[in-house]
């Protein structure tokens, strides 16, 4: 670890406790994305990538206002547009800043086989630790939001950090320093639910009825959360998940299967010593050589 | 002429068994390799391999290369592992298979019940295996695939690769059992009477020629 952290609640593929001693006494921290206020001006992205020292190459225009157009190992946030006709007839721009959610049950975390290649720490960031990545992409796989990508070049899985650099020494991540109409915003996971709250009520006031908070509880709630105009249809916002979990095959997989398929193996093995103690080999005596013999010459 | 006991019988011929071990110190890597990355109790496996990074690079080739390797002797074993009445009856008397009770059961071929048995069993594992494995080799592939194949593929991966470890345990403990069987696949050949006791036709079939000289 390049700065020592004693605040690791999780860690991959690892079993015993990681440093934790220091807790988030004062609240896990969350980033709260109001989609209704986001102008798409895209300055998060380019604070992500001055802070994060990044930069994608230099794509072409696939005809839409996503630039680039997907995350990759070198673009941790995206925006994503999204032009929908309500049932008015009238076009609303939905923007959605995409990234990380810092799930609190996270996917990839449950997926990763490298020990400390993804960890959690107390406030609540998931962070991937490149150094101990081996490339395999259990993380994609994981993953309930489509988030993490290898990188082409040195074949390591990279993602929104939530800045949690910035984060460790008190600041608020870069995206949200960079945001001109305040839609990102920073702090305790309380404030932030207690402030969406409040632009809740705005909202339906002025018409969004169905305006609401997405932190999904199938992922234990996320450490990133977005104000909806449509909290009932998030699929509206480029295919956000409408009931996002730990995919049940992934559970399976990450789950149960582990422990019943060493036992398998061991059992096997064990079944196997049991009986050559038990029963014995089972070995062919100058008996078997003379029936042979007799039985070669029996026949013509 | 009779047989003498110092006589020999040919099993398997030279190129069968250097595939054999081809295929086997191929399993052994890529089992090895896969359990590191299967349960984090087996990550220090990765160490055998050069590291983590390593080790997810060459589990995927060694695999493509044992399943090719298993292919040839697919190929040459097929016509002999065909399920037979004969072989279901030997399975059902597993009992007396198990208690070394030979003279309770039906006569047996080239390979019996449980031999035959294991080939379709690795047969069908290694296919699965295959196939699985090209939807999750993130390097290559897994693009090309809906995240949701992935993940059932991953979960196959995992189950076909612990079905073929436990089978393959099976086969080492059979050979360490039956003794004079790994003779059979190192230096190829076998004595009458372990013919005899243990695969009784494929004993006079081969015997026959014998006869005649």
């Amino acid at each position: 670890m390049p700065l020592q952290s004693l605040d690791i609640v999780r860690r991959s593929a690892t079993t015993l406790p990681s440093p934790e001693v220091r807790g988030a006494h004062t609240g896990q921290v969350a980033k709260l994305i109001d989609t209704t206020k986001c102008i798409g001006c895209k300055a998060c992205q380019v604070a992500c990538m001055e802070w994060n020292d990044l930069r994608d190459a230099i794509g072409s225009c696939t005809g839409h206002y996503d630039n680039p157009p997907d995350l990759s190992e070198n673009s941790w946030t995206l925006m994503r547009f999204t032009e929908y006709e309500n049932p008015k007839g009238d076009l609303e721009w939905l923007i959605r800043k995409d990234g990380c959610m810092h799930c609190a049950d996270p996917g990839c975390l449950k997926a990763c086989p490298s020990p400390g290649a993804i960890v959690q720490y107390a406030n609540g960031i998931v962070d991937f630790q490149e150094e101990n990545c081996i490339g395999c992409g259990y993380c994609i796989t994981g993953c309930p939001f489509d988030v993490p990508r290898i990188s082409k070049q040195d074949k390591k899985a990279y993602k929104c950090t939530l800045c949690s650099d910035r984060v460790a020494v008190g600041l608020e991540p870069a995206c949200v320093k960079s945001c001109p109409t305040g839609a990102i915003v920073f702090g305790t996971k309380e404030d932030m639910t207690q402030h969406a709250e409040e632009r809740i009520v705005d909202l339906k006031s002025r018409g969004f009825e169905q305006a609401g908070l997405y932190d999904p509880a199938g992922v234990g709630g996320t450490h990133v959360m977005y104000v909806l105009h449509h909290a009932d249809q998030p699929m509206l916002y480029s295919g956000l998940p409408d009931k996002p979990r730990i995919s049940p095959t992934v559970s399976l997989w990450k789950g149960i299967t582990k422990p019943l398929a060493l036992f398998a193996i061991v059992a096997t093995a064990a079944v196997g010593f049991l009986h050559y103690i038990g029963v014995g080999p089972n070995e062919t005596d100058e008996r078997d050589e003379d029936a042979a013999r007799r039985e070669l010459e029996k026949t013509p | 002429m009779s047989l003498q006991p110092a006589d020999r019988i040919e099993r398997y011929r030279a190129p069968v068994r250097i595939t054999h071990w081809i295929v086997a110190i191929s399993f052994v890597l890529v089992a090895v390799s896969g359990l590191a990355l299967f349960h984090p109790a087996m990550f220090w496996l990765t160490n055998l391999f050069g590291g983590g990074p390593w080790t997810r690079i060459l589990h995927p080739f060694i695999g493509c290369f044992m399943a090719a390797a298993f292919a040839l002797l697919g190929v040459r074993f097929w016509r002999d592992n065909a399920m037979q009445q004969s072989d279901w009856m030997w399975l059902r008397k597993f009992n007396d298979v198990a208690n070394n009770r030979e003279q309770n059961l039906p006569e047996v071929g080239r390979y019996n019940g449980g031999q035959k048995l294991l080939f379709f069993v690795i047969i069908v594992c290694l296919t699965c295996l295959f196939l699985s494995g090209i939807a999750i080799w993130r390097q290559y592939f897994s693009e090309y695939f809906a995240v949701d194949l992935v993940r059932f593929g991953s979960l196959l991966h995992a189950f076909f690769g612990i079905v073929l470890i436990c089978a393959i345990v099976v086969h080492i403990y059979a050979a360490i059992w039956v003794k004079g069987s790994i003779r059979a696949m190192t230096r190829g050949w076998v004595t009458p009477g372990w013919a005899w006791k243990h695969h009784r036709a494929w004993f006079r079939e081969v015997t026959k020629g014998i006869q005649q000289r």
